[in-house]
């Protein structure tokens, strides 16, 4: 039942306590094991405090749920639990930012572009993608709420593991491999066979990818893009 | 285009929209979301997953660039991956602009469905705010609503933006490549270098910071270039 509520921790994700109330609607079912069951005076305090801000990768937020299911049941004083929620937001943030949506879904991304590259059918290459990455995401879903249940407000050494310490940097290292054999398969796969063409958008593409890198994040690609198609196709339109 | 001939086509669509905007950050965030799938599977709902596959290939690596990091704000890939296939795969004629205007269609989606989500979020905070007593005393009835109402008030936006977008990009999509001189190469080309060249820089921003990742970076690119050669 956790497991499946931790699919919604976001749900009602705002930018006043952010992932607060989904961390609470995910721990409920635990909560109404408490003494005095739904309702109770424990079960009341826990929701209210479960509800407050907290901040953290989503799928990881299942390290906290679980962690927070035990401190709840084991009955550990309210500002220990306080103290636990405020000091794992940043750690559950940074790795899970790093680890997902800097290595995982890259690679898995770049994984199905080199498979369109090759010539694969759409319904291969969406496969491909989802299966790749809905293994991780929920292989790391598990883990965290499991962890997280077994050792409770000490559950800190946990996130030293292996997987969560050197994944980033071997991820980012796999994204920066795959992506390169990615990019030209994909970009081949839409422009066609041509070597002409190819070889055109080839030169131009890293020329402008220079540039774009060159501007360090002052600018956002997609938006200049944007510029670019707009002129492009009003261009086309009226000459 | 009548609206009473647009609106079967869109609302089908409209709800694969809904779908994939809740899956961007509120329920179950399995990246259906992601436009490599979110655009192949509308263009199989209109009969063309090889063109909505095309079209999600180049906003997928467009993609690569707006990773969503925290809070920070980010295009909404799940419907203007809809809209993207959807456009492409409308066009079964092989206009020469069709890919053009169906990417820039849903870049302009995907930077409208981004302010949305900042909308839809604030929504929740004033939500929250008003049940705050009931939150406060720990009442999971409060709790529950908010978490229905969220994920109902985010199934809604990505729906309606699906559809709005649609209605409205058709049409002048229709419009435009009934005007188009560019030819069908020259075309492609403009797009895919602007994709190829965000990707690029992208992967090379999420990298380059770890030790050793620029030379997997360009091992990867040798390979990619023998392949290139050999297939």
């Amino acid at each position: 039942m956790i497991f499946l509520r931790l699919f919604a921790v976001q749900g009602a994700y705002n930018y006043e306590t952010m992932l607060g109330n989904g961390i609470a609607f995910a721990v409920e079912p635990a909560l109404r094991l408490l003494p005095g069951g739904v309702g109770g005076p424990a079960y009341r305090a826990a929701i209210a405090r479960q509800g407050g801000y907290f901040n953290a990768h989503p799928y990881l937020a299942s390290v906290a749920v679980g962690a927070l299911a035990r401190a709840e049941l084991s009955m550990e004083p309210p500002e220990r639990i306080e103290r636990f929620r405020t000091a794992c937001c940043g750690p559950l943030g940074s790795v899970g930012d790093r680890l997902v949506w800097a290595g995982w879904l890259p690679a898995c991304s770049l994984f199905a572009l080199t498979a369109f590259g090759f010539g694969a059918t759409p319904t291969a290459v969406v496969l491909l993608f989802l299966l790749s990455y809905n293994a991780g995401h929920l292989a790391l879903r598990a883990w965290g709420l499991r962890v997280g249940y077994r050792d409770g407000l000490r559950v800190a050494p946990a996130l030293g593991a292996p997987l969560l310490r050197q994944g980033p940097a071997q991820l980012a290292r796999a994204v920066a491999f795959v992506g390169g054999i990615a990019l030209p398969l994909a970009v081949r796969g839409v422009v066609g066979p041509a070597r002409g063409a190819l070889a055109a958008v080839l030169v131009c593409a890293t020329l402008g990818a220079v540039a774009l890198a060159r501007l360090h994040g002052r600018v956002e690609g997609w938006r200049l893009a944007v510029v670019g198609l707009t002129a492009f196709i009003l261009f086309s339109a009226v000459r | 285009m009548m609206l009473t001939e647009l609106l079967p086509q869109v609302l089908p669509l409209a709800l694969l929209g809904a779908l994939f905007g809740l899956d961007v950050v509120s329920f179950p965030q399995a990246m259906f979301s992601r436009p490599i799938v979110s655009a192949t599977l509308a263009g199989a709902l209109v009969g063309e997953p090889g063109r909505g596959l095309v079209a999600g290939v180049v906003l997928e690596l467009f993609a690569l660039e707006t990773l969503p990091f925290g809070a920070s704000r980010y295009p909404e890939w799940g419907s203007a991956g809809v809209v993207g296939g959807a456009l492409y795969a409308l066009r079964t004629d092989a206009n020469a602009g069709a890919l053009a205007l169906s990417v820039c269609a849903a870049l302009a989606t995907a930077a409208v469905g981004g302010w949305s989500m900042v909308q839809h979020r604030r929504l929740i905070a004033r939500w929250a705010a008003g049940m705050r007593q009931e939150l406060t005393q720990g009442s999971v009835n409060a709790v529950n609503a908010l978490q229905l109402r969220g994920l109902t008030a985010d199934f809604v936006r990505g729906g309606v933006l699906t559809a709005v977008a649609l209605l409205v990009l058709v049409p002048l999509s229709r419009a435009v490549l009934g005007i188009w001189t560019t030819d069908a190469s020259p075309s492609r080309a403009v797009v895919v270098t602007l994709a190829g060249a965000v990707a690029a820089a992208a992967m090379w921003k999420v990298t380059h910071t770890t030790k050793g990742a620029p030379w997997f970076l360009l091992g990867g690119l040798a390979v990619g270039a023998s392949l290139l050669m050999v297939t």
